[in-house]
């Protein structure tokens, strides 16, 4: 499958990220486009595309629009995601960097759809460099009347909010971050009520992956028909992947749902010279491991989930035979422990203790019986904690016991640094280290 | 009460059911039932520790996963509603809800402590006991348990040990949701989550008790509590609370005849499962100071130890020896038993309708008011009608300082119905802010003018008072009148008369337990048990039937009031002038003033005035050399809850005979001839009738204690004067009170006093305005440090405008004088009408009786800085 570069179509011009350079390549016609034909049909024609929801969990974005009660008397809000804290997912922060127009611009056509006057964008605390992009970026959209009063003299108004987070995973759950952008603490909400009904200072809101937002533009303007032909059946269009890990050429990749694994690395430069893969992960840390096994598999949303696995962010992270898998996932859960929010049981408690097995583990100091226990303790959490965090804090222990199953047992006497040398498995930005 | 009937009594809306499957029964529930709820009603108990019935979800233990066929996962039983055809299985008959609690359980007490040897809630946790059922009997943890430092002031009063914390929330959706006091959050993330307060801000929340109550584990512990028992070694027995009108239920623990502890007891239409921390904390008094024997004053003047026969035979001589001319005074705190007690032995074994049980600023008007629209008119308006008013208007009282649980049902229902709060007031409260409310403005003495304008509804009001007029002329709407309004004249007849004109309900709430039970038992001039008006025969004669006595053997003219009888006593013969410029002088001064207003029938703008319009017997008795009171029966007053302190101490001075039941020596003991020690509470049964007219009963909690009540010892007195008024036993009493019932004859009419004009403060001068806040100098409340740590601070308030007229400075002092002293506080430049000064009623430092011995709505000077 060849790649198809639209989003990232022209990352390689230093002023993509402007008004001027967008429009160079017909930024702000699918505006244009979008208020001749009218909110109504420009939900239609997203629902039409197929495009679905780039945050992770795939749900269909012109649907979500539609929850959105009209004629409500209620302010209406969208709230673009750009809390990318995912461990491995590296798209969104780049599209924010060399499309910030494309975003922009799908903001004020999807909240023409859904009748919001109000816009924010909840950009991760940790990129202040991509915080002030984007405030450039909105600057510049108002000083082209892109935003504001009358738009184009549609009569439509429209405001963005660039709205830096303080640092925290959970903050990317859709309610936890509604609860920090209007200032309270970021945990999640109990739902329902759904944002679509009650979501930011209990209005009707849209929460929105960047990915997912800045795809519209495109859609409107070539139609939902030029993009639902790119793509699977069930997964349609076009998906920014972002290949990390041991390649020879990380990066980003632009082509349609469906492609493979094997393509994609064959893109990435393929594996670093003198090794072979061992595992690969596609949605972030948060889904279950693949091996060479499910290189084939399609990368779509039903692809994905005939290996056992969920698409996810589409932000394969790659690793080589010189990986600790004790290692790699103790790491893994030591971020989850961390970002753990601290609301529910399972997820507070269950990754505090999982996180110390796995580093007795780690160190050769595990027990027979942890195996079993860690197995059990993430039954414990898997489907019972409040939100999706606890999920993915249990799911790579148990899959990684499927694949790798004799190197947790060797935790109970060697230390992972003992097998696996860690500067082995260490890339340097331009240095391979062997 | 009532005055005009309310709404009540509408068709409940048809409830939506729907039809569910739990453990294979089936059942039907309201449409909205949580899960958890429903099986509750089969018996079922889902654990749970966030879950708490009066509290929003939040589903963050998971403690209760239940399954629902259908559903992938097991689903929070606190958090779903039962669904129409939904198939519900808990633990008992589920293996995943089993084995889903039995992980949460588990993971629940990986870091949790474990020391409950030591700990509070040990015997009483819901963790260990749900441990039991649901946890397993071997840990598997051996990891690092997460630990904190030992325990944390989140107040002077609430201590947290945040190991044993389970982040359920409860304790702050209760500061949030409940009190609207969100000084404690849930702080950090992960196992690191902890319950804390911003830096400078403590959990100084009227209510903060209720969070160590509703804590799941001993997390939370009160300063007063900790380490003091352990729950099995307690008798819990249900009681009432003895602080406030509000009524509230609560659960007294004693070990070995001595209280430990106070709890909320959940009753659904009271106080539902809180109260305020008054109720819980302060009851330190019950055996501080207390006296335990009579005493007699001898020849010399010195107060002795005295055997009961020997106390009781003195009491009864000398009161034998003023028969006719004694007053019978008792303080707002003694129970509705005690009171009729006084209010018997006034009339037939003293001859006596000179009874009142209102030690505080008074005004015939009140009395007449409550005559004629309280007395006797059993259950009115009720917590449940606050809920459904559309409007409830406040006059005169600050719920959540006077009755701090009728705050908590306006604020709920300000929160989840479509409930609006107004109030005619000097400013708008931190307890009213959070309800959220309209302030009718005006200063203390202006309220009558703008009641009267609500009550005709004229074009001129402001927007917000045109609606607040319009809503109270919906069904269902109510007006709440306190205390405080009856020093202002024309006030309470106002409120009366808007009530008539609009049609809301008018409820009255004073701020002491025993008032409306005092009112109701007969205990003040001119009415009799049930609301029988003294002067009407039939009443008089439906009494005598119960008494046993002859319908003439009951006085048929109304007595004095309490500041009536202060003043007869402070108006010696004509004969013996007091030298000029004495207090009693003055006094005498202003009662001939004020008969010979009366006489010439202009109008009666002063206590005095009125005593002499009402009773009708004091010309004669000027006339002869004897003062119209020469004795005192005195049972649970203090002296500085009297609006001049000095000036009773006079009277008490003055007078021939003091008699005096207390608990513990009490300030009148100095002027007493007999003393009677008396039961509290806690060594008695009784009852209190609060606000709503609800008889609140209570039995005796500690089985051990042999104190007398007031009603038995005064039954001795009477037995000893040859008078039998019964044994004076609550248990006698109460079918006393039951036989007599209500009457069902013509009240007096509702009083009419003109509105009297709001004086104008000169430059320098302002309007007195005040209350008193829940925690402060209440005696019931005495040697509660914990509790008092936690009282708002005194301050002064002041407009800008006014605090700018005298050059004072926010935040610096000003002081507030009268011609008796003056008091010295911090400013608080605060939103209200300028020329009025706002000091607490009895606060440390703010002692407005026994400092300023004004009444709000006297103009007293201002100036900036500290007193001269
Ligand atoms: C712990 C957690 C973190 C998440 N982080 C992100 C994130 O950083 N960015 C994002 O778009 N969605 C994130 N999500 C998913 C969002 O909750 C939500 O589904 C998404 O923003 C919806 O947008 P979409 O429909 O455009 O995909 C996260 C979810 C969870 C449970
Ligand atoms: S699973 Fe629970 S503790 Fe974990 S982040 Fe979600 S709500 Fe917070
Ligand atoms: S909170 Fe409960 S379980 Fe914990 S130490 Fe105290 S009594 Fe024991
Ligand atoms: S302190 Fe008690 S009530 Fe508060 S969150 Fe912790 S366990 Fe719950
Ligand atoms: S009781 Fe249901 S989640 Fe806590």
């Amino acid at each position: 499958m060849t790649l198809t570069p639209n989003l990232t179509a022209h990352w390689d011009e230093p002023d993509s990220y402007t008004v001027a350079g967008y429009e160079r390549h017909q930024g702000y016609q699918a505006l244009r486009k979008a208020f001749e034909m009218g909110p109504d049909a420009v939900i239609n024609e997203v629902k039409d595309s197929g495009l679905r929801g780039r945050g992770g969990a795939g749900f269909p974005t012109g649907m979500k629009w539609s929850f959105v009660p009209q004629g409500d008397g209620k302010p209406h809000y969208l709230v673009v995601n750009a809390d990318e804290s995912e461990p491995g997912a590296c798209k969104d922060i780049p599209l924010m960097l060399a499309s910030s127009q494309h975003l922009i611009e799908g903001m004020i056509i999807a909240s023409y759809a859904f009748r919001a006057n109000h816009g924010f964008i909840y950009i991760r605390g940790e990129v202040p460099h991509v915080i002030r992009r984007m405030h450039a970026a909105v600057r510049d959209a108002y000083a082209h009347g892109y935003l504001g009063k009358n738009i184009l003299g549609s009569g439509f108004d429209f405001d963005i909010v660039v709205h830096g987070g303080a640092g925290a995973y959970i903050c990317g759950e859709e309610t936890a971050l509604l609860s920090s952008l209007e200032g309270m603490r970021g945990q999640p909400r109990l739902k329902p009520p759904f944002p679509a009904v009650a979501g930011l200072y209990a209005c009707p809101t849209v929460v929105n992956n960047v990915e997912t937002i800045a795809s519209v533009p495109a859609i409107i303007r070539n139609g939902a028909d030029w993009y639902s032909s790119y793509g699977t059946e069930k997964s349609k269009g076009i998906k920014v992947f972002a290949v990390s890990g041991h390649v020879n050429n990380p990066g980003i990749f632009e082509a349609p749902l469906g492609i493979t694994m094997r393509e994609l690395l064959g893109y990435a430069g393929g594996i670093r010279d003198g090794h072979s893969l061992k595992f690969w992960v596609v949605g972030g840390s948060s889904v279950p491991m693949l091996t060479e096994e499910h290189l084939d598999a399609p990368l779509s949303y039903e692809g994905m989930e005939s290996v056992g696995t969920m698409l996810g962010t589409a932000t394969p992270m790659v690793f080589d035979e010189t990986t600790s898998v004790v290692r790699a996932i103790t790491g893994w859960l030591d971020f989850y422990k961390h970002e753990s929010c601290g609301k529910c049981t399972p997820c507070r408690e269950g990754t505090w203790w999982i996180d110390q097995l796995l580093h007795d583990l780690a160190a050769g100091k595990g027990k027979t019986e942890d195996l079993a226990t860690l197995e059990q303790l993430c039954a414990q959490i898997l489907g019972r904690s409040f939100c999706a965090l606890g999920d993915a804090a249990a799911t790579p222990y148990p899959q990684a016991l499927k694949l790798f199953r004799s190197e947790f047992e060797a935790g109970t006497h060697t230390a992972a640094n003992d097998l696996f040398d860690p500067a082995a498995a260490v890339v340097f930005s331009g240095v391979k280290t062997s | 009460m009532t005055v005009t009937t309310p709404a009540t009594g509408q068709a409940l809306p048809p409830v939506e059911l729907v039809t569910c499957t739990i453990d294979g029964i089936e059942m039907s529930v309201p449409k909205g039932t949580l899960i958890i709820r429903a099986a509750e009603q089969l018996g079922i108990e889902v654990p749970r520790f966030c879950d708490h019935p009066l509290l929003s979800p939040v589903a963050a233990c998971r403690m209760c996963l239940v399954e629902i066929e259908g559903q992938p996962k097991p689903q929070p039983a606190c958090a779903v509603a039962v669904g129409d055809k939904m198939v519900i299985k808990t633990q008992m008959t589920s293996e995943i809800a089993d084995t889903a609690q039995r992980g949460v359980m588990e993971f629940l007490l990986i870091n949790h402590p474990l020391d409950c040897p030591v700990c509070d809630k040990g015997g009483e946790c819901p963790l260990q006991n749900q441990a039991m059922t649901a946890g397993h009997a071997e840990s598997r943890y051996n990891g690092v348990k997460r630990t904190f430092p030992k325990p944390i002031n989140v107040s002077a009063q609430i201590l947290l040990d945040r190991e044993r914390c389970v982040s359920c929330a409860r304790c702050t959706r209760f500061a949030d949701e409940i009190a609207g006091d969100p000084f404690i959050e849930l702080l950090e993330r992960g196992a690191h989550q902890q319950v804390g307060t911003a830096d400078d801000q403590p959990f100084d929340s009227y209510f903060s008790g209720n969070t160590v109550q509703i804590c799941p584990v001993g997390a939370l512990t009160s300063a007063d509590y900790r380490f003091k028992a352990r729950p099995f070694d307690l008798v819990s027995t249900p009681s009432t609370c003895e602080h406030c009108a509000a009524g509230c239920g609560l659960r007294v623990d004693d070990r070995r005849n001595k209280v430990q502890r106070r709890l909320a007891l959940d009753v659904p239409e009271v106080n539902e499962e809180w109260n305020c921390d008054k109720g819980r904390f302060a009851f330190t008094y019950l055996d501080t100071d207390r006296i335990t024997h009579p005493w007699v004053r001898d020849e010399d003047g010195d107060l002795v130890p005295a055997s009961w026969p020997e106390a009781i035979a003195i009491a009864a001589e000398k009161l034998a020896g003023v028969r006719g001319k004694v007053g019978v005074l008792t303080g707002g705190r003694v129970t509705r038993e005690d009171a009729y007690m006084y209010g018997k032995f006034a009339r037939l074994a003293l001859d006596s309708d000179d009874v009142d049980f209102r030690s505080r600023a008074t005004s015939t008007e009140e009395a007449q008011f409550l005559a004629s629209s309280v007395a006797g008119s059993g259950l009115g308006v009720t917590y449940a009608d606050l809920e459904k008013a559309p409007i409830v208007l406040l006059v005169g009282i600050e719920p959540e300082e006077e009755a701090p649980i009728v705050f908590l049902r306006l604020r709920k229902a300000t929160l989840e119905g479509s409930t609006k709060v107004a109030a005619i007031s000097s400013w708008a409260s931190p307890g009213f802010a959070k309800t959220g409310g309209t302030v009718l403005a005006a200063a203390p003495g202006a309220e009558t003018e703008v009641i009267e304008a609500l009550a005709t509804n004229a074009a001129t009001l402001s927007e917000a008072a045109s609606a607040v007029a319009t809503a109270l002329r919906e069904p269902g709407s109510i007006i709440l009148l306190g205390e405080r309004l009856s020093a202002h004249p024309g006030a309470i007849s106002a409120v009366s008369n808007l009530a008539g004109a609009s049609g809301a309900a008018l409820a009255w709430i004073p701020r002491r337990a025993g008032e409306r039970g005092a009112l109701d038992a007969g205990a003040l001039a001119g009415v009799l048990p049930g609301g029988r008006p003294l002067t009407d025969a039939a009443a008089r004669a439906e009494v005598s039937a119960v008494w046993g006595t002859h319908a003439d053997a009951l006085p048929s003219q109304p007595g004095l009031a309490f500041a009536e009888v202060i003043d007869a006593v402070l108006t010696p013969p004509i004969a013996e002038e007091p030298a000029p410029g004495t207090e009693a002088d003055d006094a005498l001064i202003i009662a001939e003033t004020a008969v010979e207003s009366a006489a010439v029938a202009t109008d009666s703008d002063n206590e005095a005035a009125d005593a002499a319009a009402q009773n009708a017997g004091i010309d004669a008795d000027l006339e002869e050399p004897e003062p119209r009171i020469s004795g005192l029966v005195i049972g649970g007053v203090e002296i500085d809850d009297l609006p001049n302190p000095d000036k009773f101490r006079e009277a008490l001075r003055d007078v021939d005979v003091v008699i005096s039941l207390e608990t513990r020596l009490s300030g009148v003991d100095a002027y007493a001839d007999v003393i009677f020690p008396v039961a509290v509470d806690t060594e008695r049964a009784g009852s209190y009738t609060n606000w709503e007219g609800r008889v609140r009963p209570f039995g005796k909690i500690l089985k051990d204690a042999f104190t007398l009540t007031d009603g038995r010892v005064l039954a001795m007195i009477a037995d000893q004067l040859d008078v039998n008024i019964g044994t004076g036993e609550p248990a006698q009493v109460r079918r006393e009170l039951d036989e007599l019932g209500t009457f069902s004859g013509p009240r007096v009419a509702p009083p009419a006093v003109p509105a009297q004009s709001v004086s104008t403060p000169e430059p320098g001068q302002a309007i007195l305005a005040s209350w008193r806040h829940l925690l402060d100098l209440g005696v019931l409340q005495a040697g509660e440090k914990y509790l008092a740590a936690t009282a708002r601070p005194a301050v002064a308030r002041l407009s800008g405008a006014t605090a700018a007229g005298i050059g004072a400075i926010d935040g610096e002092a000003v002081t507030v004088a009268s011609d008796s002293g003056s008091i010295t506080l911090p400013l608080l430049v605060t939103d209200m009408p300028d020329g009025v000064v706002w000091i607490p009623g009895n606060s440390p430092g703010s002692e407005v009786n026994s400092s300023l011995a004004v009444v709000p709505g006297a103009v007293v000077s201002i100036t900036a800085g500290g007193a001269a």
